[in-house]
């Protein structure tokens, strides 16, 4: 290895990656501070706190945060953490309360993070200013098509500049609702894998692997997804900017021009969400349906798979744990029922993809660990990609042109 | 006919062992036409799940994939096999669902692949229908004590 440029610039190459990457612990602590608590994360949606007063725990990376609804509506990113002693204020994984109470000593927050009181206030008189203590919060919270985002950064960009062109994704996946809405209220299977989380946030969009190491259910199973992925499919992988790259399916989807081919069905099986989206979206319900759910990684730890939503939670250099749960779109009750029993056969520990995609992200992890041949590759189509009429660069849906998207703004972000 | 104890804890000891040894064939074989193999995930997955994910809930012919995925030699987070054994217990009759008989237990399947050793605990429900002259499953949730917590990989038949 050369010692040309700076430590990340030595590493991440244009080409490929220094496997160190993914198995350096100081790398990871850095990691945590530049991306997971500098940027805007991914937390959770606001159907998960649908009333007023209602919470959920959720994370920031290694970090527990609750994600409250406010008696006002407003949505507060707290950290678990009394500003007394640093006890937890919330033991529940989620409930409706206006007030968390420690148990160690009393203390009271408001939902909002606000001190509402302490026991035996004497003792304090003339030592605390009761206005400055608050919970410790998430400085910056904003949503999308109600996906809830927080940022440790006080200052920044805000979320609609982050996401860029990938907003364009999210408004396609509510436009598969009949109402225009999607909601997460189906659960979370957490699957805890012995990888690098950057292992999993990789092959989300990597189009490479899917013949490789889903040929076990391709080969038992109906399924069209292999295909998809293969070195003649007419899909493209796309880098949306901002480190947010995109499996375009459509062109495959147009071309087969089935509607809800796309979720592997036909109109006659979801009669009534196919009734109500011609109801709703008029002429445009065919393109719709025949298009379906966008299929994105947003950097660094949302991961839409049209049906399914993945939250990469890096807890250690070599330990993440990946929430999945399905979509529930909004009036169709029909499609809803497919949808979860889909994602239970697919997703999560068991799942008749994931459990191999694990078994793939940890075996990687191990290997990095040798110590040669040093590099890892994302060479991929580098001599083929190019950029599409809206300024986008686009290659075979095989190629590594969404891995090096991911590479270069973790370098923006690490290499400052 | 119903079931006693003692028949049911002779099936129980039997599909354990063919669940261990990988004897997915005779595995399957236990299973009737109508049934469901369930292991739900925290939350509300395990009183409704109609509306929650759950880790796995298999009908029969989900159940027949399934097998057929770990027969392909592909299902690559069972090749190589874990080795695994489980103890099976507190068996008891607790009474009668639609004709079947249904029976309580407690296991721990110790799991062990790579570098790693698992521990699957959990309560067991079963579903116990005489078809001709055999015992059979109709229906078998594992509840995990491990549900609200992340899981690790889970390609073993629990």
């Amino acid at each position: 290895m050369t010692t040309v440029g700076s430590r990340y610039q030595q590493l991440v190459r244009p080409d490929r990656v220094h496997g160190s990457i993914y198995t350096d612990p100081a790398i990871f602590a850095e990691e945590m501070e530049r991306i997971f608590y500098s940027t805007w994360v991914f937390v959770g949606h606001e159907s998960e706190v649908p009333e007023p007063n209602d919470y959920v725990v959720k994370s920031i990376g290694p970090q527990s945060v609750i994600m409250t609804r406010a008696k006002d509506g407003s949505i507060h990113l707290l950290q678990n953490r009394c500003a007394h002693r640093g006890n937890l204020v919330c033991e529940a994984p989620k409930g409706n309360t206006l007030a968390f109470r420690c148990q160690y000593h009393g203390w009271t927050y408001a939902n909002n993070g606000d001190l509402l009181g302490f026991p035996y206030k004497q003792g304090y008189e003339g030592v605390l200013d009761k206005a400055s203590i608050k919970l410790g919060r998430v400085a910056r919270v904003e949503s999308y098509q109600g996906f809830v985002f927080g940022s440790f950064a006080a200052d920044g960009p805000s979320l609609k500049d982050h996401l860029g062109a990938a907003t364009e994704c999210f408004d396609r996946l509510v436009r598969i609702s009949p109402a225009g809405e999607v909601a997460l209220t189906a659960g979370w299977l957490k699957h805890r894998v012995k990888a690098n989380w950057k292992m999993l946030l990789e092959n989300e969009t990597d189009g490479y692997h899917p013949q490789f190491v889903h040929s076990s259910i391709f080969s038992v199973a109906t399924s069209g997804i292999g295909n998809l992925y293969s070195e003649n499919s007419t899909a493209l992988c796309r880098d949306l900017g901002n480190g947010h790259t995109e499996n375009d399916l459509r062109p495959e989807f147009r071309r087969i021009a089935e509607p809800m081919g796309w979720f592997g069905t036909t109109a006659e099986k979801v009669p009534n969400y196919v009734a109500a989206m011609r109801d709703s979206y008029g002429k445009a319900a065919e393109e719709i349906m025949i298009d379906g759910s966008p299929h994105v990684m947003i950097f660094p730890n949302l991961f839409i798979a049209e049906i399914q939503l993945f939250q990469i939670q890096p807890l250690a250099v070599d330990q993440t744990v990946q929430h999945v749960t399905c979509m529930q779109f909004k009036d169709a009750a029909d499609l809803n029922r497919r949808v979860l029993q889909q994602t239970i056969g697919s997703v999560g520990p068991a799942g008749f993809l994931l459990a191999d995609d694990s078994e793939m992200y940890e075996r990687n992890q191990r290997g990095v660990a040798a110590r040669t041949p040093e590099w890892v590759l994302i060479a991929r189509g580098l001599k083929r990609e190019h950029v599409d009429p809206e300024g986008f660069t686009v290659s075979n849906n095989t190629d590594e042109t969404t891995l090096r998207a991911i590479w270069r703004h973790y370098m923006t972000l690490m290499d400052r | 006919m119903s079931i006693d104890l003692p028949e049911a804890e002779a099936f129980l000891y039997r599909e354990a062992r063919l669940a261990d040894t990988h004897d997915y064939d005779s595995w399957e074989e236990l299973w009737t036409d109508d049934a469901i193999y369930w292991v739900p995930a925290g939350g509300d997955s395990a009183t409704d799940p109609a509306n929650n994910v759950s880790v796995l809930f298999d009908n029969r012919s989900r159940i027949g994939t399934r097998v057929r995925q770990l027969k392909s030699g592909k299902r690559h987070s069972q090749n190589p096999k874990s080795s695994v054994c489980r103890l099976i217990s507190n068996v008891e009759l607790l009474g009668d669902h639609e004709g079947d008989t249904v029976i309580g237990a407690t296991a721990l399947v110790v799991e062990s692949r790579d570098d790693r050793t698992t521990m699957w605990a959990g309560r067991y429900e079963y579903r116990l229908r005489r078809v001709d002259s055999d015992v059979r499953m109709s229906y078998k949730k594992v509840t995990l004590v491990d549900r609200e917590h992340p899981l690790n990989t889970l390609s073993i038949l629990l």
